[in-house]
């Protein structure tokens, strides 16, 4: 795929870029907001007091607000790693083979999707609820709800965003490639990680950005899911403005959005030595 | 007093310690269990304490010095955490094993989880600063009228904030303010002025207290008449907000709101406006919030300890001079900042046309359905 | 190891084994999908043939079908028509943007492409809630947005607690559902069809109706379910931006659930909902695979 092929004239390329600036406009208007307030002097976020790192310095003060961070990033990270492989192998069975009871598979995995957090919530707290004590009935073991149970609700609802990103990637997608790896001997494996997987990587890239996302935002079915010790930023942050100390909030979410950034740099930085390396 | 017998440091798997105050029903399909049973309370001492606390409390309502403070003197560790709502709290502590030991449930919650079989008696034995209660709250609220099952934590009043630069200081301390037309037009009051709070006992309370009758009527006409009052209000409310009606008041996108006094007074404090916040004179409700300890907490006897910890004289003085919520300790009273206790923001001169708002069991279900029906 | 050799019989043992393979490469995420998913699922469907009891729990016995009729009333029919309304309106206008926006995108170098998907994401690794008060300031009276509009002329706006600020903060919250995937079909595009329809002699507005978006479809119908969905059962933005003005689906369910401690009733409407959405989903899908 050569660049200029893809290259588009005049005024529609204009209209593109323009379109392009817009919506990272949009992206950003609140973000820009959220991180000026967080140097705001001043309990109320639009109300500028005069430049303040006091509120960096409550989020460094504050263990509650570190340990619902930790507990986040945590959660988002097993959460997304697993939903990713069980999304991606989900997406290739569908898209790529016959087998039976797909149909079935197809609608369970949308249905994640299709069903209101509060009632996967609901669901999630009366599984988890008898699910344990059937455990500690049956087998005598004893477990409670925690980290792990919010991992696994997260994980429950990520695979189904996760495995409609990538097959709207495969589906379509011509098999030639990898048909041709394989009249060469490739192993399967080999076929997947140097063909198929190059070739769906976007679709895993995006869903696995959705399951993180996903997994950092979702406030109600963590509430109902969650143990003493395991709630998350979203939670904590759901209370918080109810008692009206957000400025601190902002702080937070700007220390996540630099690192993040930070995060991103470093990645893309590292691509590129390697790609410097292989060339 | 004992050291923690059960040494588990980490957070979340610490649920296996001993206790007696029956966790054997955590099961959630007896959810229906009307009238949950008694049950006995916790065999504890005073000051003694069976493993780490998991308090499970509203957001920023407890002072993490005072968490510490018993940490340390107990040797046990202390996790929180939160939640937003009673509705939130009540199916997760009701559905079982969900691990805490210490909740903190507002009023007409208490009786629905008394009557669900939530709460475990407490054992007033171990909590001998009970003693320190103001007489009213120490002989039993509406909601557990016996006292039996908790011990006040802190209360408030709910009611209206207005900003005086528009109405002018003469502002009279009426509903009417919402609900009458003409009245708020007297007082410069127009457009989308108003939020009230997006909670149908309290906002079909203040419309039914407007209209002179009990904010707990059971009667279906008194609440259609409640609706249709909410409903004609609609053009006026600019947004149904339990959250930021406070800010909302001192951002100027509202000139009235309904809330609850503590946030208020905290607002207040910063703002550069002339505000006020008062219960109307028609009546308005009083709320507590109540320290209670789920019916399966893995360690009853902590909670116990703790409770009596919060009962204490400084103690309890310094949560109110922490959150401005008042206290319901006498003997806090002499600690506690002049200031605040001076508020009647904080203190209410008079209680008597203060109402709690209680469980209507089966009509429950009418609230919600009338507050759905009035914001359409 | 598959042989190249293609006679009948390897055929036949080539057809079973892919659809042994098949069947094998999703077998964790059906068993995942069938314990934590189907079965609490299943759970929410048999409440909402319960009872409520008096103190607000759920009785399981004498199963009945009383839930379902609350939905025949009138003011489930009105909610239910403006929550649609809402979100086709949401799911639209993400359409609009997101389709140049993900083209653009798919025609940048490798790593400029990247770098900026990755930019559109982390505006959302902050935080849901923080994000919607950013909004509900940015909207405000006498917020930046209102002293733009003024600025340049256009006097004074009060978007906040319309439904004009709903459909805002939806589109802003589902903008990436939509972008991910289309992103994903667009990138993988044959441009080489492109080429070829252009050598033909198409104008471009015909190459992108026959070429370009048929090949492009996958994308789009991915995209649009996640944004549809999600935007019709939406209640926190509702309430933040709209002001809990108008019940919304996604409140009355949570009013159902928490507020009323209505259980059956909220598993009630929550099952017709989702059997609906299944149902519409999976023809919506077939229909797109189709007319590929």
């Amino acid at each position: 795929m050569s660049t200029t092929q893809k290259e588009l004239r005049g005024a529609s390329r204009w209209a593109l870029s323009l379109n392009a600036v817009l919506v990272y406009a949009f992206f950003y208007a609140p973000i820009a907001l959220l991180v000026l307030y967080s140097f705001s002097d001043d309990d109320l976020v639009g109300r500028w007091g005069g430049f303040t790192l006091d509120w960096y310095r409550a989020f460094g003060q504050n263990d509650e607000v570190q340990n619902a961070l930790g507990v986040s990033v945590r959660v988002a990270i097993i959460s997304t790693l697993i939903s990713v492989v069980l999304g991606t192998m989900a997406a290739l069975a569908l898209e790529r083979f016959r087998f039976r009871g797909q149909r079935v598979f197809d609608a369970l995995l949308y249905l994640p999707v299709i069903v209101p957090d509060v009632t996967m919530a609901v669901m999630m707290l009366l599984f988890f609820t008898q699910g344990i004590s059937l455990l500690d009935s049956i087998f005598g073991i004893q477990l409670s709800k925690g980290i792990a149970t919010v991992a696994l609700s997260h994980i429950a609802f990520s695979i189904s965003f996760v495995s409609i990103v990538v097959r709207a990637r495969l589906s379509g997608m011509n098999e030639k490639l990898e048909e041709a790896a394989q009249d060469l001997y490739a192993s399967k494996w080999q076929t997947f990680r140097h063909i198929t997987l190059p070739l769906i990587a976007p679709g895993v890239i995006g869903g696995g950005l959705l399951a993180l996302t996903l997994s950092l935002d979702d406030v109600v079915i963590t509430q109902f899911v969650a143990g003493p010790g395991s709630t998350t930023l979203p939670v904590y942050v759901f209370g918080l403005i109810r008692r009206g100390v957000s400025p601190l909030i902002n702080a937070v979410s700007v220390v996540m959005l630099a690192a993040s950034i930070l995060l991103v740099l470093l990645s893309s930085l590292a691509q590129r030595a390697r790609g410097g390396q292989a060339t | 007093m004992f050291a923690a017998a059960c040494g588990g440091s980490t957070s979340t798997e610490t649920t296996n310690a001993s206790n007696d105050g029956g966790s054997e029903d955590a099961g959630s399909d007896d959810a229906g269990s009307d009238g949950g049973d008694a049950g006995s309370a916790a065999d504890c001492e005073a000051g003694e304490t069976d493993g780490p606390l998991a308090i499970y409390n509203w957001t920023e309502y407890m002072d993490p010095d005072l968490k510490d403070a018993f940490a340390s003197e107990f040797g046990v560790e202390v996790t929180e955490d939160n939640y937003d709502s009673n509705e939130a709290m009540q199916p997760i502590v009701s559905a079982g094993g969900s691990g805490f030991d210490f909740i903190v449930p507002s009023d007409y919650m208490v009786s629905i989880m008394i009557d669900s079989g939530d709460l475990q008696p407490l054992n007033k034995d171990a909590i001998p600063n009970i003693g320190n209660l103001l007489p009213e709250f120490a002989s039993g609220l509406p909601f557990d009228p016996t006292a039996t099952y908790t011990a006040p934590y802190q209360w408030g009043t709910t009611g209206l904030g207005v900003d005086l630069d528009v109405t002018g200081e003469d502002v009279p301390q009426s509903w009417g303010l919402i609900f009458d037309p003409d009245l708020a037009a007297e007082y410069n009051l127009a457009g989308s002025y108003a939020t009230l709070l997006n909670d149908p006992r309290e906002t079909m309370g203040a419309a039914l207290k407007y209209l002179g009758y009990s904010l707990n009527t059971t009667s279906d006409a008194e609440l259609d008449e409640a609706k249709k009052l909410v409903q004609d209000a609609a053009d006026r409310v600019a947004a149904y907000d339990s959250d930021q009606y406070d800010e909302l008041l001192v951002t100027g996108d509202s000139q009235v709101a309904h809330g609850y006094s503590g946030n208020f007074i905290v607002q207040f404090d910063g703002a550069e406006g002339n505000y006020s916040y008062f219960v109307p004179d028609e009546g308005g409700t009083r709320w507590v919030d109540n320290m209670a300890i789920p019916k399966d907490a893995p360690h009853p006897c902590t909670a116990h300890t703790f409770i009596n910890f919060l009962l204490d004289a400084e103690r309890g003085a310094q949560l109110t001079n922490w959150n401005f919520y008042a206290s319901p300790n006498a003997a806090s009273e002499e600690f506690i900042d002049p200031e605040v206790l001076e508020d009647p923001i904080v203190y209410p001169t008079d209680t008597s046309k203060l109402e709690f708002i209680s469980d209507t069991g089966d009509f429950e279900i009418n609230f919600s359905d009338a507050f759905i029906e009035a914001k359409g | 190891m598959t042989t190249v050799l293609a006679t009948p019989e390897l055929e036949a043992t080539n057809e079973r084994q892919k659809r042994r393979r098949g069947f094998f490469l999703a077998l964790p995420a059906y068993i995942y999908l069938s314990l934590f998913f189907a079965l609490p699922l299943l759970i929410v469907v048999v409440y909402s043939f319960a009872t409520r009891t008096r103190s607000g729990g759920t009785a399981l016995e004498e199963w009945n079908l009383e839930s379902y009729r609350k939905l025949g009333e009138p003011i489930v029919t009105d909610i239910l028509l403006r929550s649609l309304t809402l979100a086709i309106i949401t799911t639209v206008i993400c359409l609009v943007l997101a389709y140049p926006f993900s083209y653009f995108l798919a025609t940048r170098r490798e790593l400029t492409r990247n770098i900026m998907l990755v930019f559109v994401m982390i505006p959302f690794w902050s935080n849901f809630l923080v994000r919607n008060y950013a909004w509900r300031v940015l909207l405000g009276n006498d917020g930046p947005v209102s002293q733009l509009t003024e600025g340049i002329g256009l006097g004074e706006t009060t978007i906040l607690f319309t439904p004009t600020a709903i459909v805002l903060g939806l589109v802003y919250g589902f903008l990436p559902f939509m972008i991910l995937p289309m992103y994903a079909a667009i990138e993988r595009m044959d441009w080489s069809l492109l080429e070829a329809s252009r050598d033909l002699g198409a104008s471009g507005f015909q190459t992108f109706r026959k070429v370009t978006f048929p090949l492009s479809l996958p994308g789009v119908i991915a995209g649009s379910i996640l944004v549809f969905i999600p935007s019709l059962g939406a209640y926190v933005t509702p309430q933040i931006l709209g002001g809990g003005k108008k019940t919304m689906l996604g409140s009355y369910i949570v009013t159902q659930f928490l507020t009323a401690r209505n259980w059956p009733v909220g598993a009630a409407v929550s099952t017709v909902l989702m059997f609906v959405m299944l149902m519409a989903t999976l023809i919506y899908f077939r229909k797109g695979g189709r007319t590929l």
